[in-house]
């Protein structure tokens, strides 16, 4: 079955008005659900001030997280012609959290141009293992591709066994703020943090828009889409690094946060089809309501506890992808 | 003087140590049908390749309509030849009609939607194939004779004076063979679309005509019209066994047959 332009577009339809609703309810909910009116009301009391210093932020957060880290997961997808790639892959989250380690272990407590010293760090070490990935590609003059993606996984696993090491020699309190950094989070005051993260989901969501075509191309093999005269070579260094950094930004704030790279581009192909025309919008807006209803469950089913988004992405997406695959795998829509 | 529309001279690539390619030159003039034959290894898809601005890094020139192929963008080169690769067996997760769309990219820039234009150039490349019947099929349903129609529709739509296939018809059952052979050469004779193909079918390039050349180790080991490639010893010079020129009897076209083995 293939779905007609008019469907699409109805589907494109009905995920806005999802997300929409997504953000617009969510706030709502948690240990406390609030009315809507509260939205409106201009009053200072504790309520209000949960619902605009904590509750927003942190839906907004968990938004752009998860709208950044689907789009550049779909992306790679398509430039890898792999189904298992996203930017974690290449080494960005763990060159972000060996940044975020050494930062806790060196006891550094600095807020340096009001960003956290810490996501400072992190995105430090995003940049030098793009960088570094990047490089080996050039010095090793390979095409990016399969040997790129192995580069990558080989620099992440150095940099897990780091942050190991790191660990292992740290006392009991970093090492517990160590972990709580590697298992990721959309927890937030105020809107710095999502202020510091709107730029590169923006950057990185708006140069994959730009490249859609050029994706869809690229799908089909580099000599195809070649021939129909895109610049494969340029888009993908293009695609690389706008996503990397991306990824980057988001892992720095939130620290690494899994699944929702890798399956929600599938579970949005899955819905929509493989035309990155359609499937970057979704992968934007079902990234962004799927990350924030994990974030709502994560923060509600033991409130005032909390469980770590990351576990819950996989928890609630592992079952719901697997659920899906089956049902509708064979329907010939993946690739 | 026009300059011819292809003109290669002296071009040679390398593989690592190993050189595919190595001085070969020749011209296609507007409107021609040219057949690349040779045995395995001959150095025929690198040549049509290298014709297509899909290889890069090569030495010696390829000029299109006079101008160097280096000098083109990626998209002007789209525009003036469009690349058909030899069948694989990777699965593609587009319709039939989306892949085809696909091939106006060179025409339109990001977001633009496509043009009446674009639609009808979509449109007259589904009907040259025949393949407007499965336009909403997946690509991954198609059998070997649809798809190659559909890999062929792909480059036809994006409107390129030239046409380069690779092994066009080698997977495909005679009468798919002829019907793949009677699509190119109606683009030939009514559009106007210059083809080179590359082909193991000697017959195949004998019965569509127009002109060959003959790849044997990475260089040109013959060129001229196909009917020549039929005198003395041509044919067994260029793959290494003997041929015997027999005339057919329906189409009044010698063909040729190798000696086989003996039994």
């Amino acid at each position: 079955m293939n779905l007609t332009v008019r469907a699409k577009n109805l589907s494109l339809a009905a995920c806005i008005v999802f997300s929409a609703a997504v953000l617009f309810i969510a706030p709502l909910l948690g240990m406390e659900a609030f009315s809507p009116a509260l939205f409106f009301e201009r009053s200072q009391n504790l309520d209000s001030q949960i619902l605009w210093k904590l509750r927003i932020p942190r839906v907004f957060l968990a938004f752009l997280a998860g709208a950044g880290l689907s789009v550049c997961g779909m992306a790679f997808q398509a430039l890898f012609r792999n189904p298992l790639a996203d930017p974690s892959t290449l080494g960005v989250s763990s060159g972000a959290s060996v940044g975020a380690v050494l930062f806790i272990f060196t006891g550094l407590m600095s807020t340096p141009f009001g960003v956290p010293g810490i996501s400072l760090f992190a995105f430090l070490g995003a940049l030098g293992s793009i960088l570094f990935v990047y490089g080996i590609t050039r010095v090793a003059r390979v095409e990016m591709g399969s040997t790129m993606l192995l580069a990558g996984v080989a620099v992440s696993l150095f940099f897990s066994s780091i942050i190991m090491f790191v660990q292992h020699l740290s006392d009991y309190s970093d090492s517990f703020h160590i972990l709580h950094w590697l298992m990721g989070g959309v927890d937030t005051s105020g809107f710095t943090d999502v202020l510091t993260v709107l730029p590169f989901v923006a950057a990185g969501g708006l140069a994959v828009l730009l490249l859609t075509r050029e994706l869809n191309l690229i799908a089909m093999g580099d000599e195809i889409a070649l021939s129909r005269g895109v610049n494969v070579s340029r888009t993908q260094k293009q695609l690389f690094f706008a996503t990397s950094l991306t990824v980057g930004g988001i892992v720095s704030v939130c620290g690494p946060i899994g699944f929702v790279g890798i399956m929600v581009p599938h579970i949005c192909r899955l819905w929509i089809g493989s035309d990155h025309r359609y499937l970057t919008a979704f992968s934007l807006l079902f990234g962004g309501a799927f990350l924030v209803l994990c974030d709502l469950f994560a923060r509600s089913v033991i409130a005032p506890a909390e469980i770590p988004v990351g576990v819950i992405t996989a928890l609630l997406g592992g079952p719901f992808f697997i659920w899906l695959l089956v049902f509708r795998f064979f329907e010939g829509r993946v690739a | 003087m026009t300059d011819p529309l292809i003109e290669v001279s002296e071009l040679s690539y390398r593989a690592g140590e190993r050189e595919i390619l190595s001085g070969v030159s020749f011209k296609v003039e507007r409107g021609d049908f040219l057949s690349i034959i040779g045995p395995n290894g001959a150095g025929k898809t690198t040549l049509l390749k290298c014709v297509g601005g899909i290889l890069k890094r090569t030495k010696g020139s390829v000029r299109i309509s006079g101008r160097p192929a280096e000098s083109l963008s990626h998209k002007e080169m789209a525009l003036r030849c469009a690349y058909v690769p030899q069948s694989g067996l990777t699965a593609f997760p587009f319709t039939v009609g989306e892949f085809v769309r696909m091939g106006r990219y060179a025409h339109t820039g990001p977001f633009s939607a496509l043009s009446s234009g674009d639609l009808t150039a979509v449109r007259r490349a589904m009907q040259m194939t025949e393949i407007e019947e499965f336009e909403d099929r997946n690509l991954n349903t198609l059998s070997g004779g649809e798809r190659q129609r559909v890999w062929i529709a792909a480059a036809v739509a994006q409107e390129s004076e030239i046409l380069l296939l690779d092994e066009p018809s080698t997977f495909l059952d005679p009468k798919h063979q002829i019907y793949i052979m009677e699509i190119l050469k109606a683009l030939n004779s009514k559009y106007g679309v210059t083809i080179l193909s590359v082909t193991h079918d000697v017959n195949g390039a004998l019965v569509a005509g127009g002109r060959a050349i003959a790849l044997r180790d990475g260089k040109v080991a013959f060129s001229g019209a196909v009917q020549e490639l039929l005198a003395g010893k041509v044919l067994e010079g260029i793959y290494g066994v003997p041929f015997h020129v027999l005339e057919h009897p329906h189409i009044g076209k010698r063909v040729a047959a190798h000696a086989g083995t003996e039994a």
